[in-house]
């Protein structure tokens, strides 16, 4: 099988909703460890919050953040959608409910990067 | 229509190479007549496998453009690319010889899964009255369909990635049994499905939905195993 | 794993999700109400500290994460790197330990 129609056989919806929530998953499982560790860190001593958080200003820390808040977003979407699949009797809507996933977990994202900006 | 079709079949076992064949293009063509043409007229050594060529027996099924398919249903212009056709034996299955898969683990998942029907009644007794139109008989009636023939398993990359996994044809025909209300084996059966290698190893990619021939929806009646397990789970009866 | 273990793991997983979809959302509100105007530590201590209502929300976010994550993080090692069996899961346990006890560093940092 040629690399591409690999691809192409795994390129449907649901597959695709899969993939961004595990993919986020796992970002997400890697970053919330540090973030934990950096919050438990930096919270204690007041100067040394506010110079991570004057750290955290920067354009490209902010970007990394929205990325963040857009895993976040993406895999809670992908999430209320697994669970209604799973819970819930259903059979033609699950493509409405991936769009709704992606759709919800790009607006979070953008309404942060905006307040950000 | 080009007048020739450029057709790369998969050649030996697990060690193996596409060769490639030129096969006269015609209307109406299915897949299954592309490779038989090349068995009678190429390449008496092709080795394949097919029964009723009408898509009931569930034999001819492989990978058509890198998509499993049932071969005697295909046509080959809804499927070829660029006047091109990729054939392989079945994923996730060993490989016996050029297009034929050892079905083996396939068939061996769907009696671990307790596929089999086990009569609480005899033939003595009257026949069990079930009402065409109740729940647990509409639920069958959308997945009773499935005649085997390996597609979903070799679409599922949960089986890919998880080999004691049971697969979708296994779950789906032990959701038609725990709808049926005649079937004397539901606990133990819960039991066969449950788990890491049973219906919580799906992780609703939907490709077994996506390709079934039958447009049965395996991925429904693993959701379906999966709420009975939870209920089962919490009565502490799992 | 027995079957049972594995479909209790699936439902608290699914539980937990359930609970973080609402958790995740305040918290996202949060952050959007907070970073309005700018952050300082004056700031956030001063909405943390001694909030009872702050504190039970954030320990059951963590409590809710340590049990989510571990179990999802579980599917990922078997499938994709092959690790299976009782190392894997004493690995998972590991990692829920961790959570919680990152998470409960952080969460009392604030409230104290």
């Amino acid at each position: 099988m040629s690399g591409l129609q690999k691809w192409r056989a795994r390129g449907h919806v649901a597959y695709l909703a899969f993939v961004v929530h595990r993919v986020s998953g796992v970002l997400l499982a890697l970053f919330i460890p540090l973030h934990l560790w950096t919050l438990g860190k930096a919270l204690n001593r007041p100067q040394a919050l506010d110079s991570f958080l004057v750290w955290s200003d920067q354009p490209l820390v902010k970007f990394a953040e929205t990325g963040l808040v857009l895993m976040l977003a993406l895999h809670l979407g992908c999430g209320l959608r697994l669970l209604m699949l799973e819970l819930l009797a259903w059979r033609q809507w699950q493509q409405t409910l991936a769009a709704l996933a992606a759709a919800g977990g790009v607006a979070a994202a953008l309404l942060f990067a905006l307040r950000l900006a | 229509m080009s007048q020739t079709l450029q057709v790369d079949v998969w050649r030996g076992g697990a060690d193996g190479h596409y060769q490639t064949f030129e096969v006269p293009h015609r209307e109406h063509q299915t897949v299954l007549d592309v490779v038989t043409y090349i068995q009678r007229e190429l390449d008496p050594s092709l080795s394949y496998r097919y029964a009723c060529r009408v898509g009931m027996c569930g034999s001819c099924a492989m990978s058509v453009n890198g998509k499993a398919r049932w071969t005697c249903r295909t046509h080959v212009k809804r499927v070829v690319e660029h006047g091109r056709l990729r054939l392989a034996p079945l994923d996730n299955l060993p490989r016996i010889k050029d297009l034929a898969t050892d079905m083996a683990p396939f068939f061996d998942k769907i009696g671990q899964a307790r596929g089999t029907f086990v009569p609480t009644r005899t033939r003595h007794d009257p026949f069990a009255a079930i009402a065409p139109d109740s729940p647990a008989r509409a639920s069958i009636d959308e997945a009773i369909e499935c005649i085997g023939c390996g597609v979903c398993y070799a679409s599922c990359d949960t089986v890919a990635w998880n080999p004691d996994y049971l697969g979708p044809a296994a779950l789906n025909r032990a959701w038609t049994l725990m709808q049926d209300s005649r079937d004397a084996a539901h606990a133990e059966r819960l039991l066969a499905v449950a788990g890491d290698a049973g219906c919580h190893a799906c992780h609703t990619h939907m490709s077994c939905t996506e390709r079934c021939p039958k447009q049965l929806s395996p991925t429904a009646s693993i959701a379906g195993l999966k709420r009975l397990a939870l209920g089962a789970a919490l009565k502490g009866e799992l | 794993m027995t079957p049972r273990t594995a479909a209790r793991l699936w439902a608290l997983q699914r539980l937990s999700a359930a609970y973080l979809a609402i958790a995740v959302l305040v918290h996202l509100a949060t952050i959007i109400y907070a970073i309005h105007g700018g952050l300082s530590s004056a700031e956030i201590l001063g909405r943390t500290q001694g909030n009872l209502a702050w504190l039970l929300f954030y320990a059951s976010f963590v409590v809710a994460v340590a049990l989510h994550m571990p179990i999802g993080l579980r599917n990922v090692l078997s499938e994709h790197l092959g690790w299976r069996g009782r190392s894997l899961d004493l690995a998972m346990l590991a990692v829920a330990l961790v959570v919680l006890g990152l998470g409960a560093q952080a969460v009392l940092g604030v409230f104290l």
